[in-house]
């Protein structure tokens, strides 16, 4: 130590922070700081900046929320709370109801979280718990390469693969088996909501993966010590896995869903775009973001223009509930317990 | 560096003869890799029935890795082992590591109850990935378990709450109880006591000492005056290998090798 204590170096250290320790009590004097009340501007000058952009999301959802309630208020006026409770969406005789996509919305997200959300999961145990290093690399990237392919190619694949095949041969397949069914009636088109939900849980399968997958990556590694310590099978070491990562695997199949509610194009291409509720999967239904792409550029009218926006707003609103809804499910399971804290 | 030549240069026999009583685990010639690292370098050694062996020696000498691979946690960690390991005749890399690790259990450095269950159900834990589901006897297990972790006192009317809402002291002995509800037979202790406060050490230690008239039990400790307090046998290990084996007290009054005292007296390590 007394070597370190002697040396130039030492000396030339010793200077700097002497140096800058003067330099910062001269700030001290200055007339901004007094009114700030702290001696460092940088750390003030960040505080502030990065307190501006999280202001500036807020108000942003905000001015989004005003702007579609203001240019939707013809239809508002009109057609009151009717607008999302009248099942006819009639552009000719301007009568503008949104149940058909909202049912249409909700039911393709689920049916696709249905198909996404144990696959999706099985994935991540997959790549979590039991592949060996050699393989979960490049698994890994290939399922989260899924998530980058654009949803328009989703969609032409919808059409040119996957609608033939539900048209020719798993919807006939289905009516054949369940002829009584009230979720296979009608004539097997293929577009429809089936045809959706297909689309949709492939689209959100990277994303329920490749999450969950991170999640169960952070589960410490002494729980599943304990587990193997106590003689546990590797099926039994993931379940207790599962249930220590269930709150966090739940806000993944949430961040899946609303990719699903969102979801345009792809969807758009494979549903069938016809605003009818009907209880049969084989059937074409429609969905709010797919309304509105569609038929945005032919809204020749003032009153259809503001039933557009605000089937825009109802979406809107939908995400929003949704999104508050999962939150206050994802902090009723998280954990209230923490492990010690050594 | 003069030790470390030591080392090389001595051929003095590792094993003092000593009078075991009957031996449980019997490590012939084990070496233990991670990758192409060699941690563990053909270590020989006979563990004694119902005592307590300690296994001393500064860090990354590879104690924790010896202790592993006797219930195959080496796996877990993906480690893999050449040599025997013999627990009453049989070969351990011969039966199921999952039936292995019902017989040998261990409890870790850092105290690990499932925060997701009850104190109860983590006690039982074991006993439920057995398929044993009988209530009332369940019920039985979890009073005298925790009796026996001398931790009844303290839980017993918060056996609902979660089993990480304990103190750290507290959640390693209910860890404890977690292992020697399924009854194991050799009990192996990772650092049990390196995370915790002295008042909790010393109720950690008191527990061993109750322990060993049923269970065998191997401790790897880095204070070594826990080592002398609580085992009847030492094992230093240094550098992969096993420099010294010998009665704990021996090993503290009179050590054989001059690693070893250096070693326990502070002077290297």
């Amino acid at each position: 130590m007394e070597i370190v204590k002697e040396s130039d170096t030492h000396k030339k250290l010793q200077d700097y922070f002497r140096k800058s320790r003067e330099k910062a009590g001269a700030s001290r004097k200055t007339f901004l700081t007094k009114i700030l009340g702290n001696n460092n501007l940088g750390d003030i000058f960040f505080e502030r900046l990065t307190l501006l952009f999280a202001v500036l999301v807020f108000l942003l959802i905000i001015f989004m929320g005003w702007e579609m309630y203001s240019h939707s208020i013809l239809s508002i006026r009109k057609f009151g709370w009717g607008f999302i409770t009248s099942t006819t969406w009639d552009p000719y005789s301007q009568v503008f109801g949104a149940l058909p996509m909202i049912y249409g919305t909700l039911v393709s997200s689920f049916l696709g979280l249905i198909i996404a959300v144990p696959l999706g999961i099985g994935v991540a145990i997959f790549l979590a718990e039991l592949a060996p290093s050699w393989l979960e690399k490049p698994l890994s990237f290939l399922t989260e390469l899924l998530a980058g392919i654009p949803s328009v190619i989703y969609g032409l694949w919808g059409i040119f693969v996957l609608v033939p095949w539900l048209r020719d041969t798993v919807e006939p397949f289905l009516q054949n088996e369940f002829p009584n069914s009230f979720l296979f009636q009608g004539a097997p088109y293929g577009f429809g909501m089936l045809a959706a939900a297909i689309i949709l849980s492939i689209m959100v399968l990277p994303i329920i993966s490749s999450i969950s997958r991170d999640i169960l990556k952070s589960v410490p590694n002494s729980q599943r010590e304990a587990a193997y310590a106590l003689g546990a099978t590797k099926w039994e070491v993931t379940k207790i896995i599962l249930s220590y990562a269930k709150s966090g695997l739940l806000g993944a199949v949430i961040l899946g869903l609303g990719r699903a509610i969102g979801e345009t194009m792809a969807v758009t291409m494979v549903i069938g775009n016809r605003p009818q509720i009907s209880t049969s999967l084989l059937d074409p239904g429609y969905t709010m973001a797919s309304l509105i792409a569609n038929e945005f550029t032919e809204a020749a009218s003032e009153l259809y223009l503001n039933s557009l926006i605000e089937l825009a707003l109802v979406l809107f609103v939908i995400t929003i509930i949704i999104n508050i809804f999962a939150r206050l499910l994802v902090w009723s399971t998280e954990r209230k317990w923490k492990l010690s804290p050594i | 560096m003069e030790i470390i030549e030591q080392v090389k240069t001595e051929s003095v026999p590792k094993n003092i003869p000593m009078d075991l009583g009957h031996v449980k685990i019997s490590v012939q010639d084990l070496s233990a890799f991670f990758g192409k690292t060699k941690v563990i370098k053909n270590v020989s050694i006979d563990i004694p029935e119902k005592k307590v062996l300690a296994i001393i020696g500064p860090s990354g000498c590879g104690k924790s890795t010896f202790l592993r691979s006797i219930n195959r946690m080496h796996e877990v960690a993906r480690g893999t082992i050449t040599g025997k390991i013999i627990i009453d005749d049989e070969d351990v890399m011969k039966i199921d590591p999952v039936y292995l690790r019902r017989k040998i259990g261990m409890v870790f450095q850092k105290p690990n109850p499932f925060p997701t269950m009850s104190v109860f159900n983590n006690v039982v834990a074991g006993l439920k990935l057995n398929g044993f589901r009988n209530r009332k006897a369940l019920k039985e297990i979890v009073e005298k378990t925790l009796k026996q972790a001398a931790l009844w006192d303290e839980v017993k009317d918060m056996l609902n709450k979660s089993g990480a809402a304990l103190s750290g002291g507290q959640q390693q002995r209910l860890c404890i109880a977690r292992t020697i509800a399924v009854n194991p037979e050799v009990i192996l202790m990772d650092e049990p006591a390196s995370a915790l406060d002295p008042i909790s050490t010393a109720k950690i230690e008191e527990l061993i000492f109750e322990l060993k008239k049923d269970y065998t039990i191997v401790i790897v400790t880095h204070n070594m005056q826990q080592a002398a307090r609580v085992s009847d046998y030492t094992a230093f290990f240094y550098m992969g290998e096993l420099v010294e084996f010998n009665d704990t007290k021996k090993m503290f009054t009179a050590p054989s090798k001059k690693q070893t005292e250096d070693y326990i007296t502070g002077r290297f390590g």
